[in-house]
């Protein structure tokens, strides 16, 4: 220890290390090819589906909402198209998070991270308020430009004003939207419009307006390269196989001017770089900071298509193809000799592979047993809660009563008496339903179902004064019947508890 | 200090390849730990929750001896408001509750649930200390969950007990009545109450001597008749149990039958309606009626 308190030698490195970095500004260009395309197509996709879900309608019947998409917190219904999820069934909710997670695993194990570059609510949003801000701010120049200025024009702060307003009005639509799941949609857009509004609604529409703002507007790269976890440990879904964007190094480099006949075919005019909206250069190879968006091929693309030289010098491509390509094109002088060996060396894509395989099979398994429980969900349901304090009751003439609470589900609008019996009880043994209605035609108790509700019922299960069962405990099912009827709706099991002695 | 620690201390920091960041020195496993600098704006972020914490202390009441911080607010304060707001929500429904008889709950599926809701929270607030969690008694407090009932079991019955108590000191309309201290008051003898205790005994078919329970039957007549009733069936108008069956409050052995007739027994329960309003006394009696044991009991 009495080394630690000498004085800890600096060199100069050390101080060269600053304890915090500023932010470079990132000034994405426009760009347009296939992947650009289909970002868009992306893009129009998600928004359109999150801002008009809301305003899709569905007939459920008198009573019910018509909202085809609907959280009601009020009455704990989730509603979606025609299903209708009860808190209970939770475990829905699981399989999807856990379908989202192994479809984002495979995805990334297949292709990168095309979920963060393509889908991700970050990208697209940003997306979305980088369109906007070049439709009034110009592209990557014009913007780089009037923030170097020392003093802005008028002009300059009108445009500045004209985007954040834009924004601001994109992240409210954001905002409302979103409470809108949670509340029939026409109706909260005319109280917002009145302003008559609860506190909660204003807040939480106010909560994503704000962070929809400050992420997509303010924030940006900064999010997926500081906040979110995912590209900590996307190297763990990454594999050989898979295929990430990626910079053609062995054909690229050295880099050099484009008549240079002994460089490379990167001219090093870093389009790459500018497109990029995270502003990482992907020629320095997989990198945390990357988010797989591609819009970096469609800029090296249009480059060599100018150039006259093949595209896809950046391309989603495997790291087993880079090192094959790299091996094959090492003897060969750079230039465009080494395109044709280089691009003969690869082999396709493994797509199935033992974890991709996984993946699908993990996902089957789930959803198969999803789509099993879905199937097997019946309209009414019935659930026995035994009383535990007391166990049981001795009653006067020496017989032995269990109490249990039933709870009575029925998912559908309307109601129906339903018979309760029991089975596995000794004989003598009898039951009743406190406040329960008029027994049916085999002198059974019956009670009525609650629409689109639990109805909760007390049974009383009696033996006969000396007919005690045989066991301490003996195992029975309390079954919900057709009125006069065997026809078992549902039924669950149980046990009947008798003193020790 | 380990060698490792010690170079990273004196020695030069050890640069990493591909960032060009420095490393912070520490190493496990050959997986060294990158020193990153932070972005300068999550810094401006700590700023913003000092300042935060700061406003804070002075708004809320966070500092001893300074009073209440600006904006006035008291966690007892809160509670009452949240109380407040609590039961003027709740009051349509009390409301309802007070003008509907127990009868009338017990038909409204509605109040019915609410009832027992409430009554359960409000029975292991005041009953459950003497009559267990889920009403099943305890040696000398009664089980209300069973079919036999000292002072009657319907739910005006109930009800009755509930606000009125049993001899309950400061209710004049409480039930009331004592069973004697037979032996210790010189009102039987040793061997007298040996004898009755044999006779309520044989009325279960417990008597261990005959002879003694025959003898015992004439005592309980000239004795126990007018409160337990002839055949021993109870009154309760009396609070007088019934002795012929198989539930007892405070035990059915010979030990604890002797001991009841030699000393005598009154338990007691409070008056609740001076504590508890009206509303909540009635959502007790429909949470007892559903424990099971009330008459009419179940179908």
């Amino acid at each position: 220890m009495s080394k630690m308190q000498k004085p800890a030698a600096f060199s100069p490195d050390d101080r060269n290390q600053p304890l915090y970095a500023d932010r470079v500004r990132v000034y994405p260009q426009a760009v347009t090819g296939k992947v650009r395309r289909a970002k868009w197509a992306v893009l129009g996709f998600c928004l359109g589906l999150y801002y008009l879900l809301p305003w899709m309608r569905w007939d459920r019947g008198p009573g019910q909402p018509d909202q085809a998409v609907l959280v009601d917190m009020d009455k704990g219904r989730l509603f979606f198209f025609p299903i209708e999820v009860w808190p209970q069934e939770v475990y829905y909710l699981t399989g999807l998070l856990l379908l989202g997670a192994l479809g984002i695993f495979a995805a990334t194990s297949l292709f990168g991270r095309v979920w963060c570059g393509f889908a991700c609510p970050q990208t697209v949003w940003t997306d979305l308020y980088m369109l906007v801000e070049r439709w009034i701010e110009g592209d990557r120049n014009a913007r780089m430009r009037r923030d170097a200025k020392p003093r802005w024009s008028a002009g300059d702060w009108g445009l500045k004003l004209a985007k954040h307003a834009a924004w601001i009005l994109i992240a409210a639509a954001t905002g409302g939207a979103w409470v809108m799941y949670f509340t029939d949609a026409p109706t909260l857009l005319r109280d917002l419009l009145h302003f008559d509004v609860s506190p909660s609604i204003l807040g939480f529409a106010g909560l994503f307006t704000l962070s929809t703002y400050l992420l997509a507007g303010w924030a940006r790269e900064q999010v997926c390269t500081y906040m979110c976890p995912w590209p900590r440990f996307q190297s763990a879904m990454l594999d050989d196989d898979s295929l990430a964007v990626s910079y053609r190094a062995w054909r690229g480099e050295p880099r050099g001017k484009a008549r240079d006949t002994s460089a490379g075919d990167c001219i090093d005019c870093r389009a790459c770089v500018n497109v990029c909206p995270t502003g990482v250069d992907i020629r320095e190879g997989l990198q945390m900071a990357c988010i797989n968006c591609g819009l970096c091929i469609d800029a090296c693309d249009g480059i060599m298509t100018k150039l006259g030289r093949p595209t896809a010098l950046v391309a989603f491509e495997t790291v087993g193809n880079l090192a094959a390509a790299t091996a094959a094109t090492a003897a060969i002088p750079p230039g465009p000799a080494r395109c044709a060996p280089g691009m003969a060396a690869r082999r396709p894509a493994r797509l199935l592979r033992p974890r991709t395989w996984f993946y699908a099979a993990a996902m089957s398994v789930i959803g198969a047993v999803m789509i099993g429980a879905f199937a097997g969900r019946t309209d009414v349901g019935i659930e026995a809660l035994r009383d535990r304090a007391p166990l049981f009751v001795r009653l006067a003439d020496g017989s032995v009563r269990n109490s249990y609470t039933l709870k009575i589900s029925d998912r559908r609008a309307s109601v129906e008496r339903l018979a309760i019996g029991v089975e596995g009880l000794p004989g003598g043994a009898s039951w009743g339903v406190l406040n329960g209605g008029e027994p049916d035609a085999a002198g059974r108790p019956t009670i009525e179902t609650r629409a689109d509700g639990v109805a909760e019922a007390r049974l009383f299960i009696t033996t006969a004064p000396q007919g005690r069962p045989e066991e301490e405990s003996t195992p029975i099912r309390i079954r919900l019947l057709q009125p006069g009827s065997d026809t078992e709706r549902a039924a669950v099991g149980t046990v009947f508890l008798r003193p020790r002695s | 200090m380990s060698d490792t620690m010690h170079d990273a201390l004196h020695a030069a920091p050890h640069r990493d390849e591909h960032t060009g960041t420095t490393t912070t020195g520490h190493e496990w496993d050959g997986i060294r730990e990158l020193n990153t600098p932070l972005p300068r704006w999550w810094l401006y972020t700590f700023y913003a929750c000092i300042a935060f914490a700061a406003l804070w202390v002075v708004l809320y009441p966070a500092l001893p001896f300074t009073g209440m911080g600006l904006l006035g607010y008291t966690a007892r304060g809160a509670a009452d408001a949240d109380r407040a707001a609590q039961a003027t929500a709740a009051e349509p429904m009390l409301a309802r509750l007070r003008a509907t008889s127990p009868e009338g709950i017990l038909a409204d599926p509605d109040l019915r649930g609410y009832a027992v809701s409430g009554g359960r929270v409000a029975f292991a607030n005041t009953c459950a200390g003497c009559h267990g969690a889920g009403g099943q008694g305890n040696p000398g407090f009664p089980n209300l969950a069973d079919d036999e009932w000292l002072w009657g079991g319907s739910l005006v019955a109930v009800e009755q007990t509930i606000r009125h108590g049993i001899r309950a000191p400061d209710d004049e309309e409480t039930r009331t009545s004592m069973m004697p201290r037979f032996v210790a008051d010189g009102l039987l003898t040793a061997p007298q109450a040996n004898d009755v205790a044999e006779h309520v005994l044989s009325l279960t078919d417990r008597a261990t001597d005959k002879a003694a329970a025959a003898r015992g039957a004439a005592v309980f007549a000239e004795n126990c008749a007018s409160c337990h009733g002839e055949r021993a069936e109870g009154n309760r108008e009396m609070g007088a149990p019934r002795l012929s069956d198989q539930v007892w409050l405070y035990g059915g052995d010979k030990a604890t039958i002797l001991r009841t007739v030699s000393y005598g027994r009154g338990g007691a329960m409070p008056a609740w309606e001076r504590r508890l309003d009206p509303a909540t006394i009635r959502m007790l009696t429909v949470y007892v009626q559903s424990l099971g044991g009330t008459e009419p009991a179940a179908q």
